[in-house]
């Protein structure tokens, strides 16, 4: 019986094999679904592996925000909320437009394609320049941890005009421990950023050439994945870092 | 002289026998055609080369630590020498020939022959791959040359972090690259395993060489990146002062622990199980019978993936963590054993009124059985929290892990190369000469590390290059075991160079072993077979290749 499907199997295999056409097919793969089926399932464990790397951050940030929760809440209400919404916001227009992008490269629209992937990168763009912003503030604050971090606005908050519950010095002294997680962690998601943008611009030229709107989606769909594993990895980030405990104070 | 032993070797009538004339070595000429390569036979090859290369740097390393402990006083080589000694010695082990060994070589090699498709998925990222081995063993080499490195291959914080002066980045970022390139194998076959299985080969059909390669790499794609961010925030921690790991800014060095761990401790599986491959097709082939227990066989390779995955706190028992999570650990330490003697019995029940014949890949794997064992139970000894609290940081735990890794890894990875070698380049070693090896080998090995074991239960602590003069006696036997282990491993290389030119025409299947691999012409084409083989029948069946043979010789006639 085993034999049976197999055979039936090759028959449907030769029978694909007659509209193997792509010259993007390789020789390896017996027919061009084969060879799709097995780029995204490598693209899906890449993102698993995406996702082992960065548990190692977020398994660190449970620890500390368990241990010194106080610094933790301190420290978090120095983000600013609006930014990190207009951010959020941003990311999910850009994964939006790279959605868009995958389905103009399937209905082999190039103009249409290439308009999303550019604005795809406009909104990447975006966000990592708010990031900046955001960035140099900290710096300005003395926030960035290192040498000049200076904790005395987070044990004497009103001094700073701040409406906080001061914290004991060693417990203020904490709130490095969640800019070093701030900084780890948005870092290496920016980072992840700035890689994805540079794919942008190599798929945005092979784009203009008309690669990938003659039926070979792979490579856009592909990169979709990981453009959408970034915006969730920030899905979970602001949360984690901008909301810990954003109710006002009871007076 | 006695009688030839009995051995089931059918080779070509070598007066007329010539290798094929078009093959995957002489398909295409040039280095250029070897380093830009996507063929996963010459990336298998390339791979080879380069981790012989440092195993024997590794080696000379352990060779170096040996002899210093000749003697009980540290009069060789300075106390921070011999830390740099030992240190070199297991990351280039660990991370540039033990976790590559097999499944970058022969898991390369055979995966897609066994499992009948002409490549892996991705030949490019297979390359790149490769690439990133080297670029890794070029770091390794620079940090070396430059001075070293002093961690141990823990990286343990802070002193990896605080105290030391040597070359802790560059080898970070060293086994950070070498961790993709494992990564990157790992996601490969996968991908290859789930995607480009030939018509009729179900996953109940497949080889367990192939059932444990799968197991192996999901090991490596879920491990090593933890692995990865665990050695970034080192490097941040040395270079830029972030404190996650330093107590004075309110880190946790045991969070290093937890996190290095939990890579490091699958890692060991991810070593041992490409080995646990190839005993199962030896065996098999030896006996002439399909594996006992093929099912168990098969699931226990997932099942130690799976265990793997939540032991690593064995490793931190006296490290200050809390009683009852030791407890737990330790029990399920104890459940990993399991899986691997699930696989040791079947392994005997395949051997039980199986035709024996004890040619030099069957040697290695009685070696490796025997040693496996040891080292298995020995693990058993250390995972019980009160003997680890005795035995952990001695001699002892450097014995049991050598035993698995040295013992078993190595054994079963000579033992696979001798059992493909004519596959892979179309000729046979030297049978005789190779049986000595093994022998050498297997006495070598055991003179070095079984007075380990008597040496950690006195209490000699690892890592030290000077010891009490009570314990000169065992060190002496170790080092002179290790000279006999050397030996032992020269001799291959020294062999198998040899039989690249004089070796004996192999013929396509010189072991009648019933892989698809074997089916096909020694050195395989480029593209592997020539049309796409059906698989009809289960793996290990001896009837069906009999039934082919005979049908072939008729045909013929």
């Amino acid at each position: 019986m085993d034999s049976a499907i197999a055979n039936t199997q090759v028959d449907h295999d030769t029978a694909e094999h007659e509209h193997v056409v792509l010259p993007q097919h390789r020789h390896h793969f017996a027919t061009e679904e084969q060879q799709r089926e097995a780029g995204s399932f490598g693209m899906w464990l890449f993102l698993l592996t995406e996702i082992m790397f960065f548990g190692g951050l977020f398994f660190a940030y449970l620890l500390y925000r368990n241990w010194y929760y106080d610094a933790f809440v301190a420290a978090s209400n120095q983000l600013s909320v609006p930014l990190g919404a207009a951010n959020t916001a941003i990311l999910i227009s850009s994964g939006f437009f790279m959605a868009l992008a995958v389905w103009a490269s399937e209905v082999r629209k190039k103009a249409m394609l290439v308009v999303f992937l550019i604005l795809t990168i406009l909104f990447g763009v975006a966000f990592l320049g708010i990031k900046a912003v955001e960035y140099h503030e900290k710096y300005e604050k003395h926030h960035i941890p290192g040498a000049s971090f200076d904790a005395s606005q987070f044990i004497n908050p009103s001094a700073y005009g701040l409406n906080e519950k001061p914290l004991p010095p060693d417990m203020a002294q904490k709130t490095q421990m969640f800019f070093f997680l701030y900084f780890a962690m948005t870092g290496m998601h920016a980072l992840h950023m700035v890689i994805g943008l540079g794919l942008l611009f190599w798929l945005l030229a092979r784009a203009q050439k008309g690669d990938f709107t003659s039926g070979y989606v792979a490579p856009i769909e592909n990169f979709g994945l990981y453009w959408h594993f970034v915006d969730i990895v920030w899905l979970f980030l602001f949360p984690l870092l901008y909301l810990i405990n954003r109710h006002p104070l009871a007076h | 002289m006695s009688a030839p032993s009995p051995t089931i070797l059918k080779l070509p009538d070598q007066s007329t026998a010539t290798l094929p004339k078009k093959n995957f070595i002489n398909a295409e000429h040039g280095l250029l055609s070897w380093l830009l390569t996507g063929d996963h036979k010459r990336i298998a090859i390339l791979y080879l080369i380069s981790i012989t290369f440092f195993f024997f740097i590794g080696g000379a390393f352990a060779g170096l630590i040996r002899l210093e402990l000749l003697t009980p006083q540290g009069d060789l080589v300075s106390s921070d020498t011999y830390n740099k000694l030992f240190t070199m010695h297991g990351i280039i082990m660990v991370f540039l020939f033990l976790v590559p060994s097999v499944p970058a070589t022969l898991g390369n090699f055979l995966i897609p022959m066994m499992i009948g498709a002409r490549d892996l998925a991705f030949p490019k990222i297979n390359l790149l791959s490769w690439y990133l081995y080297i670029a890794a063993g070029t770091l390794m080499l620079t940090a070396m040359a430059l001075g070293g490195v002093d961690t141990g291959w823990t990286f343990t914080t802070p002193l990896s972090t605080h105290y030391l002066n040597t070359h802790v980045l560059t080898t970070a970022v060293a086994v950070f690259i070498a961790g993709f390139s494992s990564i990157f194998t790992g996601l490969n076959f996968i991908v290859t395993i789930h995607r480009m299985r030939c018509p009729g080969m179900t996953w109940f059909r497949m080889p367990l060489f192939v059932w444990a390669h799968y197991a192996a790499s999901i090991l490596m794609v879920l491990g090593t990146p933890v692995l990865a961010i665990t050695l970034v925030l080192v490097a941040l921690e040395r270079v830029f002062g972030i404190g996650v790991f330093d107590p004075s800014k309110g880190g946790d060095p045991l969070l290093f622990q937890h996190l290095f761990w939990f890579y490091s401790h699958p890692a060991v599986y991810i070593m041992i199980l490409p080995g646990m491959a190839v005993i199962s097709e030896v065996v098999s082939t030896f006996s002439r019978k399909r594996v006992f227990g093929y099912t168990a066989v098969a699931f226990s390779s997932v099942a130690i993936a799976l265990f793997g995955f939540f032991v690593w706190e064995h490793h931190m028992f006296i490290m200050g963590v809390s009683n009852y999570s030791a407890l737990v650990f330790s029990l399920l330490t104890m459940l990993v054993a399991v899986p691997s003697a699930i696989k040791i019995f079947n392994w005997c029940f395949t051997l039980q009124q199986g035709s024996i014949t004890f040619e030099t890949p069957m040697l290695y794997a009685f070696g490796f059985m025997g040693l496996f064992t040891i080292g298995g139970l020995t693990g058993v000894f250390l995972g019980s929290l009160g003997m680890d609290i005795q035995l952990t940081e001695t001699y002892f735990i450097v014995a049991h892990f050598h035993f698995v890794m040295v013992g078993g890894m190595l054994m079963a990875f000579l033992s696979g190369i001798h059992f493909w070698w004519p596959k892979m380049t179309g000729r046979m070693y030297p049978e005789s000469l190779s049986k000595l090896a093994a022998v050498v080998t297997f006495i070598g090995f055991n003179l070095t590390f079984m007075p380990q074991f008597i040496l950690g239960y006195l209490g000699m602590p690892r890592r030290y290059h000077a010891y009490p003069q009570e314990f000169q006696v065992l060190n002496v036997l170790s080092t002179a075991g290790a000279t006999v282990l050397g030996v032992g491993y020269l001799l291959p290389v020294l062999y198998l160079a040899w039989s690249l030119k004089y070796g004996a025409i192999a013929g396509d299947n010189p072991w009648q072993a019933t892989g698809l691999e074997w089916q096909t012409q020694s050195p395989p084409l480029t593209e592997n077979f020539t049309e796409i083989p059906i698989m009809d029948h289960e793996a290990y069946d001896y009837e069906w290749l009999e039934h082919k043979t005979q049908h072939e010789v008729t045909h013929v006639g």
